[in-house]
């Protein structure tokens, strides 16, 4: 707005009038010098074992010797990997667009109820997102048992033959992106539920003066003013799914023969239970240049339009 | 041709009464302007012509056709909102023009009508930017070109100009009364601004609890209210209303406040001979107390007051005093040397007063 930057103007006005203070008076340093022991520690736990683990992916096996990127030589030329790489994208895709679909859907039921009930539906649906999903992936390992599990005993009411969940590559693959999806939709649905309540209603409203109807409405109204948090979730949901460890290991473990591995429990089992850290640090490296791409387009379409609304 | 017709209308919301059934013709081309304090209905009112909210009861019609279960897209209205309530992303144009490209009207058919208002409303050169790029007097012709767009039967305003500061309300408010003789369309405008009622409206309704309480020119509210909160409500300072009792003297009739005593004009008595000896409330408005002017006319009575508070305004003075208890204020000329503390002696122009029945808060 032109008050805003007016003001900011005056305010620049008014501190170039004053005499500098000192370096240690200055707000600029006294902020920084209270946000150090933060600093220190973040660069502790996030920057050094990162910066190892570039480290590490340069040695052989043995940790004894420096072989540049002769890890990622090897892998590549296994077809196990890029078995891991198309799973992964499929795992990651796959369950992040059903989740923000679903998230998007149930915000708007939830967003319809009046606000008395509202609470309680709010709080019934994030349930799936505060188990810890170690847990919760636990209850659904028993619900896909072939024999015993309630899915199949009611298939078998129904006349449907069991299904083999966990133990086709396929079925296997569906399982694990139903439980990440059951997962993480409440995640999407609130984020969605809040970007609705923060639409004037008078956009509606000028909008169906404007004579739009409701899919009118939802496509120049709702999915406009919703666009940036979509891209956030979108992009924050894709990394941790991508990154996604814990559900993957309890249901499948990787099986059957290593189809349902992600990098993380790929690199897991190659790193630590296959005794080579190197090469488990390696394939985990992998992540970082497809998620950094997948970062840097979603972002730059919020800066671009961050500015207008 | 494009009436407006309010018949009996009610608006409930579960057991509160918003509205409580009211009728309102409203012409074609006419300028009414609905005011009253928040709460009054008033924009409950608006929003059930446009659309926006279902009418408990009643009916209402724009150009003769009953539009009770007409949705809003269908009535043929625009309307003006407080917030403005452009779409953020796109751009004035767009914004403009959202409408007609709903209505698949031809793209050549568009630009002219969008430049057209655009030349109205002086709003030319903006119309690639956001509305985040324009300042709040520029959002607001761009929500009224938005309006003006889409041609309609009817304009509905709904307090447009209350997120504007001072000066540009001001403004703003000689710039919509510009446009309505330009673009002659038949507009309902909502505020609580009684001067934005006065100086826009063709016709004032003023509203008090879900009632209309009067509807008239802006001159007639100002000079013959019916009730006493017509007569409070419309005007700054506000009409001053003193207790008073009604004494008959040989004929000649005496409002009696406290120490202050007026005889009434004689062309009242008829009309205030039935309430003698009745408590009632003498209304005066400020500026029609005064210093004691040459030019008076014979209605004007003397009385002397002990000055409270001065308040020189520029182009006038209010005094502020007390008669029968009751604070009271007048309006005189910027030159007075009046302190607080001092005895001024004022004239009242009774040729202008009002008696109001406490029972009844009518004007009788």
């Amino acid at each position: 707005m032109v008050d805003a930057a007016t003001e900011t103007v005056g305010i620049r006005a008014a501190r170039h009038a004053r005499p500098k203070p000192s370096i240690f008076k200055r707000k600029s340093t006294i902020a920084f010098l209270m946000a150090l022991p933060l600093i220190v520690i973040i660069l502790l736990l996030v920057l050094y074992p990162a910066l190892y683990s570039v480290h590490l992916a340069t040695l052989n096996k043995s940790m004894e010797r420096f072989v540049g990127f002769g890890n990622f030589e090897f892998l590549f030329k296994r077809e196990t990997f890029w078995m891991v790489v198309k799973q992964s994208c499929i795992f990651a895709v796959t369950a992040v667009l059903f989740k923000a679909l679903i998230g998007f859907f149930v915000a708007h039921f939830v967003h319809a109820i009046p606000d008395k009930g509202q609470r309680k539906w709010r709080g019934m649906l994030l349930v799936p997102w505060v188990i810890p999903p170690a847990m919760s992936t636990l209850a659904w390992f028993w619900l896909f048992d072939p024999s015993y599990s309630a899915f199949n005993w009611l298939f078998a009411l129904v006349g449907i033959d069991p299904v083999p969940w966990l133990g086709d590559p396929y079925w296997a693959r569906f399982s694990v992106i139903l439980v990440n999806v059951w997962y993480g939709a409440p995640f999407f649905m609130i984020m969605y539920l809040a970007a609705l309540k923060s639409v004037p209603e008078q956009l509606y409203e000028a909008a169906s003066i404007d004579g739009a109807n409701w899919w009118q409405r939802l496509w120049y109204v709702t999915l406009p003013m919703m666009r940036n948090i979509i891209s956030i979730t979108v992009l924050f949901s894709l990394i941790v799914t991508f990154a996604n460890f814990d559900i993957v290991r309890v249901l499948t473990a990787g099986g059957p023969i290593d189809q349902t591995h992600v990098f993380a429990t790929w690199a897991f089992k190659l790193g630590i239970e296959g005794g080579d850290i190197p090469l488990g640090a390696s394939v985990s490296l992998f992540m970082v240049p497809i998620l950094g791409v997948a970062a840097i387009f979603i972002l730059r379409d919020i800066t671009k339009r961050g500015n207008e609304a | 041709m494009a009436q407006v017709t309010l018949r009996k209308v009610v608006k409930k919301y579960d057991d509160t009464l918003a509205v409580r059934g009211i009728d309102l013709d409203i012409a074609d081309k006419e300028f009414v302007v609905l005011v009253g304090p928040s709460g009054c209905g008033k924009s409950t009112t608006l929003r059930m012509i446009a659309g926006l909210e279902e009418i408990s009861d009643g009916d209402i019609a724009i150009g003769g056709t009953v539009v009770n279960d007409v949705p809003p897209k269908d009535r043929d209205i625009a309307m003006v909102f407080q917030n403005y309530a452009l779409y953020p992303h796109m751009t004035v144009y767009e914004n403009m023009s959202f409408g007609l490209r709903l209505k698949k009207v031809a793209k050549d058919e568009i630009k002219r009508r969008v430049e057209n208002a655009a030349r109205i409303l002086d709003i030319t050169e903006l119309l690639a930017r956001k509305p985040k790029q324009l300042s709040g007097g520029q959002r607001q012709r761009v929500a009224m070109g938005r309006a003006i767009v889409r041609d309609p039967k009817v304009f509905l305003f709904d307090e447009p100009l209350s997120n504007l500061d001072a000066k540009l309300r001001v403004q703003m408010r000689t710039e919509i009364k510009k446009v309505h003789q330009k673009v002659r369309t038949t507009t309902v405008y909502v505020t609580h601004d009684q001067v934005e009622a006065m100086t826009l409206a063709d016709r004032v309704v003023v509203m008090n609890h879900g009632l209309i309480e009067q509807v008239g020119a802006p001159n007639d509210l100002y000079h013959a209210p019916k009730t006493k909160f017509v007569a409070g409500f419309i005007g700054s300072p506000a009409m001053n209303f003193i207790p008073c009792r009604l004494e008959e003297n040989s004929g000649a009739l005496t409002a009696r406040m406290g120490e202050v005593s007026l005889p009434l004009p004689a062309s009242r008595t008829e009309r205030y001979k039935a309430h003698v000896g009745r408590d009632m409330l003498f209304g005066l408005r400020p500026e029609h107390m005064t210093e004691r002017r040459p030019y008076a006319n014979g209605q004007a009575q003397d009385f002397a007051v002990t000055v409270d508070v001065v308040e020189p305004m520029g182009m006038e003075t209010l005094l502020y005093f007390r008669i029968n208890g009751e604070e009271v204020s007048a309006r005189v000329e910027p030159t007075s040397a009046v302190a607080a503390g001092e005895v001024m002696p004022l004239a009242a122009d009774l040729a202008h007063m009002h008696l109001i029945d406490p029972k009844t808060d009518k004007v009788v």
